[in-house]
């Protein structure tokens, strides 16, 4: 209050201001202004500060390995801390390969939940069966890793297998022996991850779509489920595809579950069923174990490439969701 | 072209008996993994469980207080650090975030959000421990706030710009200034939907375990020295479920049940708060 002149407040009192300079001196910013303005204001350049730093020290720390193996690094496969010796191929293709075969199970089952909740569930179940379905994303990482180790391994190699080795078992995605730990167990638990994160993106994604969308495809005689195939999900296809990449960039960096279960060895395999490495699990086995400042600088460099991924995949998927629910908080807040 | 109509029907009615099938199949393995977690945790869990810390491999008994008190100072070492920081961001995001700087740190906050966590744990190792030349929890809690920022302050921003115009037009008629409107009229009715954002983000840092790999590091003794290695409970479960001991992985159970009810009773009671807010506003 103090900050106004008191002939704004009783202009009786000062008959001399005009009309005019009563406004003016309403329009005034107390100091008060600046001063919390600018305290947001820096605290808000902490952000962007941060992923400058983070950026930068990775890099600074990966050179030695930068210098040493050039370009070469990121297509060899030899991975020998004892020798000095280290190419990142088997991390690249094993953090690619699990969140592909992620993103194949978990796309058309988060897609149909999201269509399950936005279209066809009746009212009352929609609350309930989106707040389990958000649930699944509040799981830590390590209770997912410690189940997928005693159950679903388990599951996956006595029962499920036994099964599908005469259907699939001629495919080259599923030959050799089966003994557990695997790509095809990280993928699946991968696949229960990011589920969460995909159909609660595209849920806003397709509630952001206009109604008169709807009502249109049906006023021309389609049956709902033509309606959401050919107009629903079709004038959501950015925001959708942008759900997905979000889904894809969580896969990628996923960390504890995959550890526990993808086998950790330095291996480019095509079968699903042999096991694998990714660049976050390496750096969460052999960092604080690192053997010589090469073998620390290479683990520096994988994380510079997971790093450099991860930012351009989340960039991505944050422009395409928000040109459909524009600057919204959309999946951003991990549901 | 009967026959075209009865088949477009029917297409219909399976693919939404398929879309049912899929939510019921995406929420199966949250069931089992809870029934999992019951069944195997509930029998270890005792006053032992809680009051002692780990025994010496391979042996019977022994509990986790060392981790679950570990878990409690490490993430309230993150919220002393970040929540000022992540609540600021959001207000000014919400407040004047208008401009092309707002558009900046709302996208920056975004992709912060998605870097892995692992990548921010060697982060905090190059940033805090190789320079103090020792793992501490203090590293450890600097790394989870490095996750609690960006996810709070979206959720504050989001809170903030609930909160009606018109109180805002109404605080600002009555002849405060800008910043007294904004603290004490519109922050403070956004408080409870902070509050809650908070808890949400709690509830996302308190299951971390790669950024504490390097940073806190885990610790098989009691320890409340902020400057030593500690444990967590994610750690805890993380060495118990991959060593050799039946007695070790009956214990990660009992660990991942307690982990597990805090973090759904934190972002259960979250989610109902954020829910009434929403449909009153």
């Amino acid at each position: 209050m103090t900050d106004i002149p008191a002939a704004v407040l009783e202009p009786e009192a000062a008959p001399q201001l005009t009309a005019e300079e009563r406004w003016r001196a309403l329009k005034t910013v107390s100091p008060g202004d600046v001063v919390y303005r600018s305290v947001l204001t820096v605290l808000a350049l902490i952000l962007p500060l941060l992923l400058v730093l983070i950026a930068a020290e990775l890099v600074a720390n990966a050179l030695p390995a930068a210098s040493k193996f050039g370009l070469a690094f990121l297509t060899h496969s030899t991975w020998d801390p004892v020798s000095g010796e280290f190419g990142a191929l088997p991390l690249i293709f094993g953090t690619l390969y699990s969140s592909v075969v992620a993103l194949v199970i978990a796309v058309p089952l988060a897609l149909a939940c999201a269509i399950f909740l936005t279209e066809f569930a009746p009212r009352w179940l929609r609350t309930p069966v989106g707040t389990l379905i958000e649930l699944l994303a509040a799981v830590p990482s390590v209770i997912y890793g410690l189940w997928g180790i005693f159950v679903l391994i388990p599951l996956l190699r006595d029962h499920l297998w036994r099964v599908g080795r005469h259907l699939l078992g001629w495919l080259p995605f599923f030959s050799g022996p089966f003994y557990g730990p695997s790509v095809l167990a990280a993928g699946v638990i991968l696949s229960i991850m990011i589920l969460p994160y995909i159909a609660a993106v595209s849920r806003e994604v397709l509630l952001a779509v206009p109604p008169a969308q709807r009502e249109a495809g049906l006023a021309l005689g389609g049956t709902r489920w033509e309606t959401v195939w050919r107009v629903i999900l079709p004038y959501g296809r950015a925001g959708i595809i942008g759900a997905v990449i979000l889904g894809l960039g969580r896969a990628l960096g996923e960390t504890m579950a995959v550890t526990m279960v993808i086998g950790n060895r330095h291996e480019v395999a095509l079968s699903l069923l042999q096991p694998g490495y990714t660049i976050a699990a390496a750096i969460a086995n052999e960092f604080s174990e690192a053997v010589s400042d090469m073998h620390l600088s290479a683990l520096f460099l994988v994380g510079a490439v997971l790093f450099l991924i991860t930012v351009v995949v989340n960039a991505l998927a944050r422009l395409l969701v928000w040109r459909v629910a524009r600057g919204s908080a959309v999946g951003s807040t991990a549901v | 072209m009967m026959h075209g109509r009865l088949a477009r029907r029917l297409t219909g009615s399976v693919m939404t008996g398929l879309t049912y099938g899929a939510a019921a199949l995406a929420i199966l393995p949250l069931a089992v993994i809870l029934g999992m977690l019951i069944v195997k945790g509930a029998g270890s869990i005792d006053l032992n469980f809680f009051i002692k810390s780990a025994a010496a491999p391979g042996e019977a008994g022994g509990g986790f207080s060392h981790a679950i008190v570990g878990t409690l100072i490490i993430v309230s070492l993150a919220c002393v650090v970040g929540v000022p920081v992540g609540v600021a961001t959001g207000i000014f995001l919400a407040e004047f975030g208008g401009g092309q700087f707002g558009f900046v740190v709302r996208f920056i906050a975004d992709v912060l959000n998605g870097v892995p966590s692992i990548v921010i744990g060697i982060f905090a190792w190059t940033w805090l421990v190789r320079p103090m030349g020792h793992f501490s929890a203090l590293a450890g809690g600097c790394a989870l706030a490095i996750i609690l920022v960006p996810i709070l302050a979206r959720t504050t921003e989001e809170m903030v710009r609930l909160v009606p115009n018109s109180l805002r037009e109404a605080a600002l008629a009555l002849g405060y200034p800008r910043w007294r409107t904004s603290l004490v009229v519109v922050v403070r009715t956004a408080a409870a939907g902070i509050v809650t954002g908070c808890l949400v983000a709690i509830a996302r840092v308190a299951g971390e375990t790669a950024p504490l790999l390097f940073t806190a590091l885990g610790n098989q003794f009691f320890s409340t020295r902020l400057k030593g290695a500690m444990a967590a409970l994610p750690l805890q479960i993380y060495v118990y479920a991959l060593g050799p001991y039946d007695e070790w992985h009956r214990q990660a159970w009992a660990g991942a049940l307690v982990l597990i009810v805090l973090v759904l009773a934190l972002s259960l009671v979250a989610r109902s708060v954020v829910r009434a807010k929403r449909q009153h506003a």
